[in-house]
């Protein structure tokens, strides 16, 4: 690139400038200012990043290393054109490897390479959330669903002849919600302001509602499974850091977990219901600023999102005085990620939410304590706020009739491969894995991955088994793997995902993913021995304990998982099973040599081969 | 109770300078009380060409050609136990310094590009020469190796303490100042 | 020592200040415990793991870990020590650690706890990164292939030095130290030999100029004895605080 070494143009100039000036050059929205920048100007050069850092303010290093943290922000040019597919192995299963074997053979390019003239480039990216809709791809971002080889050859001409995405096939960019089963969450018609005004009635200090929310025994959705009543008490008694003390509510809405995709229907069909839930937490533990962290898979629905937060604003329900209740200040501001699973974890998101890399923070001290810029933050799931919106409205005795003795309330399931209906399924607590695969039209199954790659694979043995916290607790995935699927494959997959999502910042998963990717690579090629199972085990152990965050902990569990129970799908890949007999094979023929007197080759047999 | 019967033993330096073998017989004369347990059997020093069935094989260097991989199989073929001697055959040591260049470019540099070659230079193909592979390698990556005994080269104390070690039934332990990478 | 103060450590007693963790404790009770991104005058940063031990039965890292009353801390047992010889071969199949050109060989903490540990093979295939060296700077060398991520120059360059010269670019396997300078070369920042910065890299990454091999073999570092017998070098700075 000619723009090298040689400074800014006057575009790019202007265009960083008016980024930076649309976040007021503040470093702690360095997130956005990237991605703002990198929309108009289509990648972060040298150049780029050193007007950022000044603009800021920064270190130049520091804006590069968050610069450089993220999978969507380039740092070299990939391209005007920048196609992504999504790998997951529901994508997998719907051919998507195929399909960018052809693109890429129309555009004469390499997967992972820019082409010659810096118009294109075509590679893969982890889950894109799209898994009832596959193949997926992104195109600068843009989510489309559905492809097809037709698609590719048409998605191919409208790149050579760089017709604008805007003027692309509005077709392609609809997204389906796919609601195949909706219960209290998905039907609730409640109307904004309702949540809130119960809550006005109850008290006027909110502990009334918090006391709700504690009752109703809402554990986060997010997967953790933590006690959301607990989770706000403890920020509002948190006492908050120097001069400027506030607090903050997090809505994370970075939905990365592969197979998971119920949080955008939620923010598609009830965001009213997720942003009222927000808005009660903010209430109850005293915040007058929130975010919701939305993955930039679901860049999407930024507009969509916004549209909502200023008819909000409009009707009272966010700003100053909220509902006409002095005092009550609270608005909220989506904010973007940039393709990092690991923000997905509390602490990371808020160090990206702070402008910085996705690492997560040695805790304690918990974000309850010392969050977004080291004040009371609460983190919950796009899920989890939508119930609690549902519960500070209708009241915790109400939600507990929904669900089990071990969980109250309802789990929207993200329910994608094998099956007829792939989509989403809303259930009270309770519901029995075989129950889902009936109703989403799946049959002969050999498997169902619960809770993505970090969860829990179930064979047939397993099928009775009911979604909930005290027997499968899980974030929202559940992928089902047909007879015909080579189980191996899919862990392949997994293994792939987290060593393409490892963070680096400890030892044990930097690494460990990586040489896990290696022997599994080793195996899928043949070339695998028992010996490299052993190792599988060997790095599994460090990774459980050693590892910094759940990432790490959980990044061997789909290899644990399988060897235990789909072990021949390793077995039938190992070219070499040596073993050594624990007897002397032709002395425990000496007898019967003996007695007969034989003494020919069919005689004897070999000690070890 | 009779003599046990001596240990044979075989050596060979792959991708390796021969220093390890150098440091071998730095031990001096311990290397006369080491022969009256040990027999060699393949290595440069009886000039045995090929390996018999051995109870320990000693590999010096890391495998950095199609000839490294033969000789490193008949050893493990043949040997019970089989040591990676000195630094190249436990890291690959100073050979694979060049395993960030690419071997084409290496090839292209050395024998087409270089300056002042003699005209017609080209990249030797005789099939008498063993090609050399992408990258050097550990031989571990090759085949299971049973002990390391790492150091460039191991020091003859390091390797008289590890190979007295191991012939008197001992799981060799080497200790601060015998254990060393350099 | 009264039991309000104290933690035991594989058998033995432990007095502690208020405020410090674990490691601190330990060293400064002469109980060596083998870490890499630790420094007793930065605040702790819990990444390289080799600190990892158990305490009452649950894995944690000692340098991260506020020491408390009656703890029972495993460190020097065969599990965990199996543990930091794994974290210990990891790191050294992913760099490029060649001993015998390094000019840090001697007297690097990298290859010292190898030694102290025993490990000898890298068990892992290597990933022979590459990593070219920044010779840039008039005074110092920049030599990639060494480095371990613990971001103790990073550290110090931002909160000694006030220079922010390191960073961390990249992620994952691909994570990678870069400079302050858009053309990423070390003679385009700020950086002084005399920065705190220059001082505090625990492996051969950050190397002044022509002053190599200076001490002969057998003078070096932890060429007499192994890392853990110094032990009062990793004391705390300032026993409970945290600079």
């Amino acid at each position: 690139m000619s723009q090298r070494y040689m400074g800014t143009s006057m575009k790019s100039t202007d265009a960083i400038n008016a980024v930076l000036k649309r976040h007021g050059s503040d470093g702690t929205r360095l997130m956005q200012i990237l991605r703002e920048t990198q929309e108009v100007l289509g990648w972060l050069s040298p150049a780029t990043l050193t007007a950022i850092a000044a603009g800021v303010n920064w270190p130049r290093s520091r804006v590069e290393s968050t610069a450089g943290f993220y999978s969507f922000f380039h740092t070299e040019s990939r391209g005007r054109y920048r196609v992504l597919w999504s790998d997951n192995i529901t994508d997998r299963m719907l051919g998507n490897m195929d399909l960018m074997q052809a693109m890429c053979e129309k555009l004469w390019l390499e997967p992972g390479r820019v082409s010659a003239d810096d118009l294109v480039s075509v590679d893969t990216t982890s889950c894109t959330g799209m898994c009832d809709q596959g193949p997926a791809v992104l195109v600068n971002y843009r989510a489309i669903t559905r492809m097809t080889t037709e698609r590719v050859e048409q998605m191919v001409e409208l790149i050579r002849n760089q017709t604008p995405i805007s003027e692309w096939p509005a077709a392609w960019f609809k997204i389906e919600d796919n609601i195949r089963r909706a219960d209290i969450l998905l039907t609730s018609t409640m109307a904004p302001g309702d949540a809130l005004r119960a809550s006005f009635a109850r008290d006027s200090a909110a502990s009334a509602t918090l006391d709700e929310i504690k009752k109703s025994a809402l554990r986060g959705r997010g997967g953790a499974g933590f006690a959301t009543g607990l989770k706000w008490e403890a920020c509002r008694n948190a006492p908050g850091h120097g001069d400027k003390t506030a607090r903050y509510v997090v809505c994370n809405a970075d939905e990365g977990e592969p197979g998971t995709f119920k949080d955008r229907v939620l923010l598609t069909r009830q965001p009213d219901l997720v942003i009222e839930g927000m808005t009660v937490a903010a209430l109850i533990i005293g915040a007058d600023k929130g975010f919701i962290y939305l993955r930039g898979e679901y860049r999407y629905l930024l507009e969509p999102l916004n549209t909502v937060l200023a008819r909000r604003r409009k009707h009272g329900l966010l700003g100053e005085n909220i509902l006409g209740r002095a005092g009550f200040n609270f608005d909220i501001e989506v904010h973007l990620g940039a393709g990092a699973y690991v923000c997905g974890e509390e602490s990371a998101l808020i160090e990206s939410l702070e402008g910085k890399r996705g690492v997560p923070r040695n805790r304690p001290p918990y974000p309850v304590t010392n969050g977004f810029l080291n004040q009371p933050t609460v983190v919950n799931n796009v899920e989890t706020f939508a119930a609690a919106a549902l519960i500070a409205g209708k009241g915790a005795d109400w939600y507990r009739g929904f669900g089990n003795a071990r969980s109250t309330g309802t789990k929207i399931l993200s329910v994608s491969g094998d099956c007829e209906r792939p989509g989403i399924y809303e259930y009270p607590f309770g519901v029995s894995v075989r129950q889902v695969l009936e109703e989403s039209g799946a049959h002969n199954t050999q498997a169902v991955q619960v809770s993505g790659p970090s969860g829990i694979c179930l064979n047939r043995d397993e099928f009775d088994r009911r979604i909930d916290f005290g027997d499968v607790p899980t974030a929202g995935a559940f992928m089902i793997f047909g007879q015909q699927r080579d189980i191996f494959e899919v862990v392949r997959n997994f293994v792939h995902f987290f060593a393409h999502e490892s963070c680096g910042f400890c030892t044990p998963c930097r690494v460990g993913t990586t040489l896990l990717r290696t022997l599994v690579d080793k195996i899928a090629d043949g070339n695998g021995a028992r010996a490299d199972i052993d190792e599988i085990f060997h790095i599994n152990h460090l990774l459980q304990t050693t590892a910094h965050c759940g990432l790490g902990h959980t990044a061997c569990n789909p290899l644990l998982d399988t060897l235990e129970k789909f072990r021949p799908a390793y077995e039938r890949r190992l070219n070499l099973l040596k073993f050594v007999p624990a007897f002397n094979l032709d002395a425990a023929l000496s007898q019967a040599r003996q007695m007969t007197g034989r003494d020919d080759a069919g005689a004897h047999l070999e000690a070890a081969q | 109770m009779n003599a046990p019967r001596k240990l044979k033993v075989a050596t060979t330096s792959l991708a390796g300078c021969f220093g390890c073998h150098m440091s071998f017989l730095d031990i001096d004369e311990r290397l006369l009380d080491l022969l009256e347990f040990i027999e060699f059997d393949r290595t440069p020093l009886t000039d045995i060409k090929h390996c018999g069935p051995c109870d320990i094989g000693i590999i010096e260097g890391g495998v950095c050609n199609a000839e490294n991989v033969c000789v490193l199989r008949e050893f493990r073929a043949n040997c019970k136990i089989l040591i990676a001697l000195g630094a190249c055959a436990v890291n690959g040591g100073l050979p694979a310094q060049r395993n960030h260049l690419d071997l084409r470019d290496i090839l292209a540099a050395v024998y087409v590009t270089e300056e002042g070659l003699v005209p017609g230079t080209q990249i030797p193909n005789d099939p008498e020469l063993p090609l050399p592979l992408n990258q050097v390698h550990p031989i571990h990556e090759v085949v299971n190796i049973d002990y390391f005994l790492p150091g460039c080269p191991p020091s003859g104390d390091a390797i008289w303490k590890f190979l007295t070690d191991l012939l008197t039934g001992h799981t060799p332990r080497l200790g601060h100042g015998l254990i060393r990478y350099d | 020592m009264s039991e309000s103060s104290s933690f035991i450590l594989d058998d033995q007693e432990i007095p502690f200040m208020p405020g410090q963790s674990v490691m601190q404790a330990a060293l400064a009770a002469g109980v060596f415990i083998p870490h890499l991104c630790y420094h007793p005058e930065f605040r702790p940063h819990g990444s390289c793991k080799l600190c990892t031990v158990k305490i009452n039965g649950r894995p944690a890292t000692s340098c991260t870990t506020p020491a408390a009353a009656g703890m029972e801390v495993e460190s020097n047992t065969p599990e965990i020590l199996d543990k930091r010889r794994t974290l210990l071969q990891m790191l050294l199949v992913e760099g490029n650690h060649f001993c015998p050109s390094c000019e840090k060989s001697g007297f690097c903490m990298l290859q010292a706890l190898g030694y102290e540990l025993g490990v000898v093979a890298p068990r892992f295939s290597l990933l022979y990164p590459a990593r070219p060296v920044d010779a840039s700077h008039p005074d110092v060398l920049l030599d990639f292939n060494r480095c371990i991520l613990c971001e103790l120059c990073i550290r110090a360059s931002t909160e000694v030095d006030g220079k922010f010269v390191f960073a961390l670019s990249g992620r994952g396997i691909k994570k990678h130290l870069v400079v302050n300078a858009e053309s990423g070369k070390l003679a385009d920042t700020n950086f002084s030999l005399a920065d705190k910065a220059a001082q505090v890299c625990p492996v051969g990454v950050i190397l002044p100029k022509r002053k190599g091999f200076a001490v002969p073999i057998g003078q070096r570092r932890f060429d007499a004895a192994p890392i853990s017998a110094h032990v009062d070098e990793f004391k705390p700075v300032a026993p409970g605080e945290r600079p």
